[in-house]
This record gives C-alpha cells, sequence and structure tokens, in this order.
C-alpha cells in the first residue's frame, strides 16, 4: 500500500499532499494570530484613558531581533535553493544560520522578558512629586525599579508586599509615565539621560496596586506576553523541525532526494509564516 | 467481490504480503485511517452514553428537587464527596458542573467526533477510492489528542472543587470567578482539555481536506463525490477555520485564570461584595464573540455530516438518484460560507447596537435558504421511490421531520425581537436538542446500521433495531416537545430546581403549576429514552460476534465505491485499482442489469 | 516573476533549472534587503513622533503590509502558486476579515450610555486609540 503524492505532484492540482497539508495548517494558523489580533484591536480601543502602556518596549532591541528573524527566513530560502542544485553542503551551511538565527532570536526574547519582569509599576493612595525629565510633577502612579535589602526582585505584585510582610522598599522612578504622549516621553527621557536615579522609599501602607510588567500588569502587558510567547512556541517548534531535517533527518537526502527537497520546502513555509506574523507583531507591539 | 472468506476473519485480515502487526501497532497506535475511526468511534459512544447519564442526573434534580437520585445516589456521593452529593441529593454546585459538562461533552467528545471524525475517517476514504488518508500518522495523532483531551475532561471531575460549572459556553467573568479557591480549577482543566480536542479537530481537518483534494481515485471528479464526502468536506473547512478563534480565546481564558490577566475581566469588577485584585480593562463580550464564532459554525459541523449520511441512505433505499444532487452540494458551501457571518446571533441580548443585531438576523435569514434547500432536496428525494422500510431508512426518515421542527423554531430565536422573550429558556434547549438529538444523533443511529455489515461482516438485528427506533422517536419527542412549551411561558435553562423557585399558585407573574409539572413528565421520558438504547447497546455488542454475517460484499446493492471493498476491507482497502466511471447514485439505470450500477462500473460502450 | 518555483519535477541537473534557480537567488537577496529597508524605515519614522496617531498606524501598517507581501509572495514563492492554495487562501481572507470587522463593528456599536462608551471628555468618539 503506497499513499500516492507523498513526492510527485498530482496532474489536476500540481501539489504533493504535503504542500496541501502545510497551507491548511498556516490557513488556521492565520485565523488563530487573527483572532489574537482582533482581541488586540478590542482591547486596545475599549482601553480607559491612561491605562494602555506605550513605549515601554527596548525598540533598538526589537529592530535588532527582527532583523534576526528576517536573516534566518533568507537562508532558509537559500537552503532550498542550494538543495535544489544539488549542493548539499551549502544547504547545511545556510540552514546551521537558520538555526542559529531562532536559537538567537529566543535568546533576545528572554532577555527582553527578564527586564519586563523586574520593572514595576506603583499606584499610590495619594500623589507625590517626582521629577519627569526636567520638570516636578504631582502623580499617583510611578514607572521604575524596586530595591529591596540590596536586591531588584522580579515579579513582585501588592499581594507580595502582604505575604512578605514588607513595610517599606526603595523605589527609583524612571523620569517619565506611559501617560505622557510618546513626544513628551521622548522629550522626558532624553531631559533625564546622564543624570542619577533619584531613589524614593515607598511605604506598603501607601501602595494601591504594585505590579511588574507582567501579563497581570495590563490588558497591554497581558496580550504582548501571550502574542510574543505564541510566537515564541512557534518559533521553537520551527526550529526543532528545521534541525531535525538538518541532523538526523538528513539520511533521507541519500534515499529519497525529492522527497527530502519537499519536506525542506514545507518546513519552510512555516518558518516564512513565523516571520511574517513578527513582521506584524513587532510594529504593532513596539511602536504603536 | 468474493467477501463470504473475508467476512468470516475480523481480527485476522491480513493479506500475506502485509507484514505482521502487533496488537499495540494494530489496535492502539494504527495508522490505518478504518481502525482510527473505529476508535474514534467507540470512545465517542462511550462519551455519548456519559453525557446522557450526566443529563439523566440532571433531569432528576429538575424534576425532584432535594430528593435523593435512585439507584446512583450513593455512588455519586461516594465519587464527588458529601459536599456536593450530601445523601445522593445532587447540590446546585454539581448541577452546574454536570450541566456544563453534559453540552462540553455532547458537542466536542462525542458528536463531532462521532459524525466528523468516525464516520469519516472510516468512510470518506473508501468513498473516494484512495489507499489512507493523506497523512496517517498525523490522523493517528489526531486521535491521540482527542483521547487525552478527553481523559483530561473526565479527570476534571474528580479534582478539588469539581468540574467546570460555568454552562458549556464558559462564559467570562464567571468562568473565571466560579472557583477561587482552587488555582487549577475544574474551568482550567476544561480549557486545557479543549486546546488538545482543538488540535485534534485541527489535524483531522487538515487530514480530511488533504485528502479529498489529493487522493480521489481516477474518475472521481468533484461532480462524481457521493454527498457524503461533500458535507465532511465543508464540515472540515469549518473546523479548521472556525476553530483556531476558540482556540485563542481558550489561551487567554488561561492567562486569565493562571496569570491573573484582565482580558475578559472588566474594570471595577466586585464578586461577593469585593473588589477582585486585577488590572480590569478587558471586555467580556470579546469571550463571546470569540466562542461564537466557533460556536455557531459548530452547530454546522453537527449538521452536516448528519445531513451526508442521511443523503447516502436515502439514495440507497429509495432506489434511486438523490434529486437534486449540485443544489445539495452547492447548499453545503451556502451554509460553510455563511455560517461564519452569524455568530452575533447568540449575543442579541448582549445589548449590541440595532445595525449589527440587523446585520446579524439578516444573516441569520439567509442561512436558512440553503438548509431548507437541502431538507427540501432530501424529501423530494424520496417521491416516486419503492422504500424499502430497514433499521436505517427508519432513523432517515425520522430526521427529516424532526430537523424540520428543529430548523423552523430555530427561526423566531433568528429574529432579535423573539429571540429577547426566548433567550435562555427552555425553548432554546428544545430547539437546538431537536436539531442535534432526534437530528444528528438519528442520522448517526442511521450510518452505524447502515455502515455496520461493512466494518464487521455482519448485519445488526432488524428486530432490534426497529425497536430502538420506535421507542426512540417517541420519547426524543415526549422529551423535546413539553420544553417547547415551558420555554415559552418563560422558564429558564440552568436552574437546578427547574424553576421551582419561580412557582405561583394565584396566576401572578411566575411559572404556573402546569409548566412545572411537566418537568416530571420530561424527566420520566428521558429515563425511557435511556432505556429505548440498551436493545441497541445489546444488538451492537451481540451483532459484532452473532450478527447475520453478509452474503456479499454489498449487501444494501450500493452504488458508492465503500462497497466495492473486501469486507471488511484490509489495509489498503482496494484489492485492485479502483476507476470511477460515473456519478454516485445510479439507482434504477434504465437498461441496466440490476437496479443499481456501482461507480467502479465501466460503462458498456467502451 | 511569473514563471514557476516549483522544483520538484524539473530536472535538476540542467543548465536551465540551474540558472533558474539562480535567478531566484538573485530575487531572494533582493527582497531580504529590502526587508531590512523596510524595518530601518518603519523605525525611523516611529523616532519622528507624528502629532497625529492615524499617521503614526498608517505608517506602520503599510510598511509591515508591504513586507508581508514580500515574505509571502516570494520567500513562500506565492506570486507562482497553485489555484488550489489561492483558494484556500481567499477563503481563509474572507473569514479572517468577516472576524474581525465584524467583532470590532460590534463593539463601536454599544448603544450610548454603557459603561463602554462612557469616556471622561463628552462627546469624544468611542474608538479613543491610546493616551
Amino acid at each position: 500500500m503506497e499513499i500516492p503524492y507523498t513526492v510527485e505532484a498530482r496532474n489536476d492540482t500540481g501539489l504533493y499532499n504535503a504542500k496541501v497539508g502545510i497551507w491548511l495548517f498556516l490557513a488556521s494558523e492565520v485565523m488563530l494570530f487573527g483572532a489574537l489580533f482582533s482581541s488586540y484591536i478590542l482591547l486596545r480601543v475599549g482601553a480607559d484613558p491612561g491605562t494602555w502602556p506605550h513605549g515601554l518596549l527596548n525598540i533598538p532591541i526589537g529592530t535588532f531581533n527582527t532583523a534576526v528573524l528576517i536573516t534566518s527566513s533568507v537562508t532558509v530560502v537559500l537552503s532550498w535553493a542550494a538543495l535544489q542544485m544539488r549542493n548539499f553542503a551549502k544547504y547545511r551551511k545556510f540552514q546551521a544560520i537558520t538555526i542559529a538565527c531562532a536559537l538567537g532570536f529566543l535568546g533576545i526574547k528572554t532577555f527582553e522578558y527578564r527586564e519586563k519582569f523586574g520593572h514595576y509599576e506603583v499606584w499610590l493612595k495619594n500623589p507625590i512629586t517626582v521629577k519627569h525629565g526636567d520638570k516636578e510633577v504631582q502623580t499617583d502612579r510611578l514607572l521604575g525599579h524596586i530595591e529591596f535589602q540590596g536586591t531588584h526582585p522580579s515579579f513582585w505584585s501588592t499581594a507580595t508586599l502582604a505575604a512578605k510582610q514588607v513595610e517599606s522598599f526603595k523605589f527609583e522612578p524612571d523620569p517619565f509615565h506611559y501617560t505622557m504622549t510618546a513626544r513628551e516621553m521622548a522629550h522626558a527621557k532624553k531631559a533625564a539621560a546622564g543624570k542619577p536615579h533619584e531613589v524614593i522609599e515607598i511605604k506598603s501602607a501607601d501602595v494601591k496596586r504594585l505590579s511588574a510588567f507582567v501579563p497581570a500588569h495590563s490588558t497591554y502587558f497581558g496580550i504582548y506576553f501571550t502574542l510574543t510567547a505564541l510566537h515564541a512556541l512557534h518559533v521553537l517548534g520551527g526550529a526543532l523541525v528545521i534541525a531535525y531535517l538538518w541532523g538526523p533527518g538528513a539520511k533521507m537526502w541519500k534515499t529519497e532526494p525529492e522527497r527530502y527537497i519537499n519536506r525542506v520546502e514545507v518546513s519552510g513555509l512555516f518558518w516564512h509564516f513565523v516571520d511574517l506574523v513578527w513582521i506584524f507583531l513587532f510594529p504593532v507591539l513596539y511602536l504603536l | 467481490m468474493d467477501a463470504t472468506t473475508h467476512a468470516a476473519h475480523l481480527h485476522e485480515t491480513h493479506d500475506a504480503h502485509h507484514e505482521e502487526v502487533g496488537f499495540l501497532r494494530k489496535y492502539v497506535f494504527s495508522t490505518d485511517h478504518k481502525i482510527i475511526g473505529v476508535q474514534y468511534g467507540f470512545t465517542a459512544l462511550l462519551f455519548l452514553l456519559l453525557g446522557f447519564l450526566l443529563m439523566a442526573c440532571m433531569r432528576w434534580s429538575i424534576a425532584y428537587p432535594g430528593l435523593p437520585i435512585p439507584v446512583v445516589g450513593g455512588l455519586l456521593e461516594k465519587l464527588f464527596g458529601s459536599d456536593v452529593a450530601a445523601g445522593g441529593v445532587l447540590s446546585p454546585d454539581l448541577y452546574n458542573s454536570f450541566g456544563a459538562m453534559h453540552g462540553t461533552i455532547m458537542v466536542f467528545l462525542a458528536i463531532v467526533p462521532l459524525a466528523f471524525a468516525a464516520f469519516g475517517n472510516y468512510v470518506v476514504p473508501l468513498q473516494i477510492g484512495a489507499v489512507d488518508m493523506a497523512f496517517p500518522r498525523v490522523n493517528m495523532a489526531s486521535f491521540q489528542c482527542y483521547f487525552l483531551g478527553g481523559v483530561v475532561m473526565f479527570a476534571s471531575f474528580f479534582i478539588p472543587g469539581g468540574a467546570a460549572k460555568s454552562g458549556w459556553t464558559s462564559y467570562s467573568p464567571l468562568a473565571t470567578m466560579a472557583d477561587l479557591g482552587h488555582r487549577f480549577d475544574g474551568q482550567t482543566f476544561w480549557l486545557i482539555g479543549m486546546v488538545l480536542l482543538i488540535t485534534s479537530s485541527l489535524l483531522g481537518a487538515v487530514n480530511f481536506i488533504a485528502t479529498i483534494i489529493q487522493l480521489r481515485a481516477p474518475g472521481m471528479t468533484w461532480m462524481r463525490m457521493p454527498f457524503f464526502c461533500w458535507a465532511q468536506f465543508v464540515t472540515a473547512f469549518l473546523l479548521l477555520l472556525a476553530f483556531p478563534p476558540l482556540e485563542a480565546a481558550g489561551i487567554m481564558q488561561l492567562m486569565d485564570n493562571l496569570f491573573g490577566t484582565s482580558f475578559f475581566l472588566p474594570t471595577g469588577l466586585i464578586v461577593a461584595g469585593n473588589p477582585v485584585d486585577v488590572s480590569g480593562g478587558g471586555s467580556p463580550l470579546l469571550w463571546q464573540h470569540l466562542f461564537w464564532f466557533l460556536g455557531h459554525p459548530e452547530v454546522y459541523v453537527l449538521i452536516l455530516p448528519a445531513m451526508g449520511i442521511v443523503a447516502e441512505i436515502i439514495a440507497n433505499n429509495t432506489r434511486k438518484p438523490i434529486w437534486g444532487y449540485k443544489s445539495l452540494v452547492y447548499s453545503a458551501f451556502a451554509i460553510g460560507f455563511l455560517s461564519f457571518i452569524v455568530w452575533a446571533h447568540h449575543m442579541y441580548v448582549t445589548g449590541m447596537g440595532t445595525k449589527i443585531s440587523t446585520f446579524f438576523q439578516t444573516t441569520t435569514m439567509i442561512i436558512s435558504i440553503p438548509s431548507v434547500i437541502i431538507l427540501t432536496c432530501l424529501f423530494i428525494s424520496l417521491w416516486g421511490g419503492s422504500i424499502r422500510f430497514n433499521t436505517p431508512m427508519l432513523f432517515v426518515l425520522a430526521f427529516l421531520p424532526m430537523f424540520g421542527i428543529g430548523g423552523l423554531t430555530g427561526l423566531p430565536l433568528g429574529f432579535n425581537y423573539s429571540d429577547l422573550h426566548l433567550h435562555d429558556t427552555y425553548y432554546v434547549i428544545a430547539h437546538f436538542h431537536y436539531v442535534v438529538a432526534p437530528g444528528t444523533i438519528f442520522a448517526l443511529f442511521a450510518g452505524i446500521y447502515y455502515w455496520f455489515p461493512k466494518i464487521t461482516g455482519r448485519m445488526m438485528n432488524e428486530t432490534l433495531g426497529k425497536i430502538h427506533f420506535w421507542l426512540s422517536l417517541i420519547f426524543m419527542n415526549l422529551v423535546f416537545m413539553p420544553m417547547f412549551a415551558q420555554g415559552m411561558a418563560g422558564m429558564l435553562r440552568r436552574m437546578y430546581n427547574g424553576g421551582a423557585t419561580y412557582a405561583t399558585t394565584d396566576g401572578e407573574v411566575g411559572l404556573p403549576a402546569a409548566i412545572l409539572k411537566a418537568n416530571i413528565g420530561v424527566t420520566h421520558a428521558a429515563f425511557f429514552l435511556g432505556l429505548a438504547q440498551l436493545p441497541f447497546i445489546f444488538n451492537f455488542f451481540w451483532s459484532i460476534k452473532n450478527g447475520k454475517k453478509v452474503t456479499s460484499d454489498n449487501p444494501w446493492d450500493a452504488t458508492t465505491l465503500e462497497w466495492q471493498t473486501p469486507t471488511p476491507p484490509p489495509h489498503g482497502n482496494f484489492t485492485k485499482p479502483v476507476v470511477a466511471h460515473r456519478g454516485p447514485y445510479e439507482y434504477s439505470v434504465p437498461g441496466a442489469a440490476t437496479d443499481f450500477t456501482p461507480q467502479s462500473e465501466p460503462d458498456k460502450k467502451h | 516573476m511569473g514563471h514557476s518555483h516549483s522544483p520538484s519535477h524539473s530536472n535538476a541537473g540542467s543548465a536551465d533549472h540551474a540558472q533558474e534557480v539562480a535567478r531566484h537567488v538573485k530575487v531572494y537577496i533582493t527582497v531580504f534587503i529590502a526587508l531590512l529597508v523596510g524595518t530601518v524605515v518603519t523605525v525611523a519614522l516611529n523616532y519622528l513622533h507624528f502629532e497625529s496617531m492615524t499617521v503614526t498606524v498608517a505608517i506602520a501598517l503599510f510598511v509591515a503590509t508591504v513586507k508581508a507581501f514580500l515574505v509571502a509572495g516570494y520567500f513562500m514563492h506565492l506570486i507562482s502558486e497553485k489555484k488550489a492554495i489561492y483558494a484556500i487562501l481567499v477563503s481563509t481572507i474572507f473569514f479572517f476579515a468577516a472576524m474581525m470587522y465584524l467583532t470590532v463593528w460590534s463593539r463601536g456599536q454599544l448603544p450610548w450610555g454603557t459603561r463602554y462608551l462612557s469616556s471622561p471628555t463628552p462627546g469624544a468618539p468611542a474608538g479613543q486609540i491610546g493616551h
């Protein structure tokens, strides 16, 4: 019993089975990410004024990561072209770059995540005066970092203060807040650059809410972490498949080269889709 | 064409050139579409039974609130503890769990796997003349995901706090707030189970579509495909494209439950008098949108395969071609497309604006047109036929009016002004159960009786089958017909005591005694409906070993290709290359030797 | 770019095929550079901080869409794909558009006076973006 069209294309469709399969799968992926993007729009236009953070992600790092992913996409397609030219060594070289890029992307993403987990917003019961850029402002919402007993803890929340019986903690407020416009934020950052951080003492009794930049912080960070984590899972899955074909799966090149090329093409199609999702994720989450 | 030799060896159908495989590879980790179909069938039938039993317990609580459930009451107390089932009485919490899980199990673990995965897997490759599905290992993974999803759902009954209790629709914020005492609560299990089930149907859907596009036998052009395959094709597209948004919603609700996000939790949420410590800013309506974006196409996932089965059996037992084959195909497509843009008719009472309500009301009315075309074609197909009233045909004949009742009673729910009154009442329950229970389930029974001889090589007993049919038909109607009246009287669903709180005796606002009394009649009818399934269960298992052996590979004198294989079909299905020479329903062709001309029969003129 | 990118059946050893693949490689490199340029342009324009949110969104999404078309069209060789694939994708796009449009529309259609539309500045449009 042989299932037909695993290698050669069927006459009337001009396609082999796996290609139909992967495109169907990608169609469902479009709906999956599409639903999350729709949710993003709905949550964003429904957000109360001042509750939708912006300008808190690291744009240079995000840009660099975008370039990493684009590079991996072009090496995938070049490796496939190399295989069509029957140049297996070149294929392996290009796919090695792809896998390295994938790991690099995930590594950078991990670094970004960690940075966020130790960055806080604190909502105070009564406004205090802090410096935003070169201006003194009265505010009850501060962004910044916690210093507690010589460490910079991550993942703290209002509940942590009670659980650890923290009476007060040191806080290094950022010289800006996302309730400003993008232009004001840029201006405040520039004005504060190079100047020493002020450190204030905050009593737990004065804290209305405390949250690190974790999914629970706001619907923005919720959708940011959900979308990017789901995307990272796709990167991981794609990298595993490509690595499998690069390593143990490469045996097939000797026995059924045409089928092997098909497999590389199909894994490549998935990889490009992952790249394509990021092309939208990056501006939507980092820039807008 | 000699079947008897094959038919005798259900368990030993090895052709000489097939390597021997162990029991595990053959029946548990099989990649053969037929074995996978049977695996799906057995598992789904078990869940169908479980779903029914949950419902039976709920019905008792509705009719006799506060009284211990007879027979199984003690068992329930042992299983779920005396805090929720003290003395065998269903507590409101446990009732809610049973209700949510009844819906979930029936829709996602019983009917869809049975209609789409079981019948589709077994029959579609045979009907299009393929050796197997396009991706056999993906097919196996699909079943395993389904099975695992079922295990997770089932296990959730026994965790602290019990199974999900926020309805099968799991509306937020209730779904997140229902069980705050437990971090991994029933709802979390529900969501993980759903993600597995969605993965399963995604893999299945990819496989079905690729198989139908790529593996049709030579000569099996699109318009020569049996309608059943068309129905499965459209169904697969619905699953492929409508399920992912629910998966996205499921992931977001999982985040709400486990990581404290507020995707579906509004600002200023107060539970039990206390503000909840979340950021807020989410939208409960978003969950409803994403849920019903799947939820409505899901209705057609439930009904289209059933219509496919019905078309096959009608053509076979009227001994004439289906009337309006092309209309059926185009209508199935129209249903598929339209089903994606009607979902918010489940949400009229959420306070949507009038413009958007009108839009969804209009599309809802339009989608009834192709449904009516299909039903009409099937009815007209009966005209002038010499009908064989065997068990599968009886079930199919009952399907037509039952589905008709279910469909027509849906119209008042599709209009937003009448829906305002009927929403969330027993009228809704009666409406969709008429579509799914005496509709889809009857078609599935018909399919089991019809394809049983191909799968086992033996016929099911006709007498028992007819007893099963008549009792089921009578009690189905006795269960669901009174619910229309109850619903129109304003009786709401999801009340563990069947509305006793709203009883009125003096004619003032409330539920009159006659309406509440109907609860008791319905409950008894439901128990009898359960008893009516015993002949089927007995018949099913008895016939596997002792049924009348088939005397040919084609016991129903059918035209489609699944009957051109040995019985049961071996791994790889066809013993010789199969070619389709004609359309699927060439019955009683003038001048032909027999009253059926199989699709694989070449034209004599050549 | 109307020629076929499908490699599987052509005679791989032939000079024609090698030439065609070499030509594709050039296209891939060009697309790669275009993608990098697009990324830089988006980020650079973002640092200009336009007053109007609409302009910012429009620019970012326009560049992203162009980039997406480049990836899908050339890397995924959709520019010369078979009809069956187009059919699958067109129906997907239709359903995706329906989902996004109708969901967002339904939000803008909530009756006046409900919480979702109560905004501190009376008369402000419902879907106020950002700050």
